[in-house]
């Protein structure tokens, strides 16, 4: 459930320069308790960058930039702490098994034992994974890992979850299943920040912003979005504001 | 004579059986795809085909050639793109380029008429190190260097996997073009929405074929009603229409849910009476046209 009187990221002229290059130029936007926001960008537009700054990983060159009430510059311990992340390329280890994952990322998180075994247990239930769970990651379908994956995310009850292209290459029936996952993160309260290619699911965000070279070029409700670009659907939005833009 | 013949074909690594009884046929001059989601078997079959990996059983023809008997035959005339990024990221573009000339005995030069529409949108960067390519030109160059020894077919693995929506449409558009020069393209896909821009597309998942067929004509095998369902909270309304006594099957699409009913004598009034009674009001029902992804959810369904 959204609350837009709380704000969970603020961002306020967010610039990040490599060298003389500028990664992210200018960024201001809020996020509110509870959102589905949708990070959209070309290839090389800056998301990563953007991403990394708000996980904690990076810091700005200038701009206020703050993650669940934490400075960036200063308290990324606790940002880290507050926030969940998985992405497509790295999420879980494939050499340990199910229930080794999980104990391994609630032990980071600093869950005492008896949440670890508790957590556990619900989750494995919650996934119906029992069968598998003594067996290595490597061996499970994609699908079932992306899923273990993002619950293993929440696993430390964090107040946002950032996911990077969580669905590439997922089964069609299983990418829904992941996003029915994903509204309910939402609907208990927790914030969702995502990436993705695929456009469709730009439309089960509740906002949606778009990056081009850097900068946030449209940033608003998805149907907003499409009535200010006169497209039908949000693959038509985001061509006729990238499209354009010469790769360099 | 057809492009590629491939005849009952299985794969097993170990206990994992990575296809199971594939046959499919390409015409000559064909833009084919293969569409389906990562560890379905695409770069598997990919790599029979390019002779890379030997089929545990079954047999494949690429322009009259055996895959296992005349594999240095094949090697010559297939063009191979895959999956994963795999040009020198130290040389720089034009070298790249250089490279996969030479090593089939060629220069850019000769060949250059027919990648010339490619290789001009990256040819301002052309000293640049591959590796410092955004995601769009690797696959530009990739694809470039798959074609500078003048392939009569191309196997493209996954070419768009992690390319943004801009730089998709312009690749597609990039395979529809070299298509009318003749040559036989075979590409995979997990993005099901680029069936449609195929002659003819395979549905692959789990190893095995779905559908082999014209994508118009994949779309008529679809058995059911469907309707795009959506109200002020599509998330209330999912939940509502899978408690529905007469619902077969409802996913999100977009905007809207594809919602099909069971049965034949379904009325959209009962559905309206069943949400107003939940509390769900707002809500508008419109016919749909079935989608590529609707029927790859719906063969999935019938062969679990």
């Amino acid at each position: 459930m959204i609350n837009s009187s709380e704000k969970i990221i603020e961002v306020k002229n967010l610039v990040k320069k490599f060298g003389s290059f500028v990664a992210n130029d200018h960024l201001t936007f809020d996020v509110f308790k509870g959102e589905i926001f949708g990070f959209l960008g070309a290839n090389g537009a800056g998301k990563t960058t953007a991403m990394k700054i708000l996980c904690g990983l990076s810091k700005p060159t200038s701009g206020d930039v703050k993650v669940a009430g934490f400075d960036v510059y200063k308290q990324t311990e606790e940002i880290k702490k507050n926030i969940g992340y998985m992405s497509q390329r790295f999420s879980l280890y494939e050499d340990l098994t199910t229930v080794e994952n999980i104990r391994f990322y609630a032990g980071i998180y600093g869950l005492t034992n008896k949440e670890i075994k508790e957590r556990s247990e619900m989750l494995i239930n919650k996934l119906g994974l029992d069968n598998v769970k003594n067996t290595l990651l490597k061996s499970l379908p994609l699908g079932w890992k992306q899923k273990l994956a993002f619950s293993v995310a929440l696993i430390h009850n964090p107040k946002i979850i950032f996911l990077d292209e969580p669905t590439s290459g997922v089964d069609p029936i299983t990418r829904r299943q992941f996003w029915e996952m994903i509204y309910e993160a939402a609907n208990s309260g927790v914030t969702v920040f995502i990436t993705t290619h695929y456009m469709d699911e730009a439309e089960y965000c509740n906002r949606v912003s778009i990056m081009v070279d850097g900068r946030i070029e449209a940033l608003d409700k998805p149907g907003l979005l499409k009535k200010q670009f006169e497209a039908e659907t949000m693959n038509e939005v985001f061509l006729k504001l990238a499209r354009n833009i010469q790769e360099v | 004579m057809q492009a590629v013949v491939v005849n009952n074909i299985d794969k097993t690594y170990g206990k994992v059986k990575a296809l199971t009884d594939i046959s499919f046929a390409v015409e000559k001059g064909e833009l084919f795809g293969i569409i389906g989601p990562d560890g379905a078997g695409k770069t598997s079959l990919f790599r029979i085909l390019t002779t890379l990996l030997l089929p545990s059983k079954g047999s494949a023809i690429v322009e009259g050639f055996d895959v296992v008997k005349d594999y240095k035959q094949i090697r010559k005339i297939v063009g191979y793109m895959p999956g994963r990024f795999s040009l020198y990221q130290d040389l720089s573009v034009e070298e790249n380029l250089e490279f996969f000339a030479t090593i089939f005995g060629t220069t850019i030069e000769e060949n250059y008429e027919l990648v010339k529409d490619i290789y001009t949108q990256i040819e301002p960067f052309k000293t640049r190190p591959a590796g410092k390519l955004s995601g769009g030109m690797k696959q530009k160059l990739a694809l470039c260097c798959a074609m500078i020894h003048k392939p009569v077919i191309l196997f493209l693995d996954e070419p768009t996997t992690g390319v943004d929506a801009v730089s998709r449409k312009e690749f597609w558009e990039m395979l529809i073009r070299l298509k009318k020069s003749g040559i036989t393209i075979l590409v995979s896909t997990p993005y099901m929405d680029e069936a449609s821009l195929c002659d003819r597309v395979a549905l692959i998942q789990n190893g095995k074929m779905l559908a082999i067929d014209k994508p118009d004509n994949i779309a008529k095998t679809f058995d059911k009603k469907l309707f795009a369902v959506k109200s002020g909270n599509n998330y209330t309304l999912l939940n509502l229409l899978k408690d529905f006594a007469k619902t077969d099957s409802v996913y999100p699409f977009g905007e809207y849910l594809h919602f099909s009913p069971s049965g034949n004598d379904f009325q959209r009034t009962e559905l309206l009476e069943f949400l107003s009674s939940k509390g769900c009001e707002d809500v508008e029902i419109n016919t749909q046209e079935p989608t590529i992804e609707d029927c790859f959810m719906n063969l999935m369904n019938n062969n679990s």
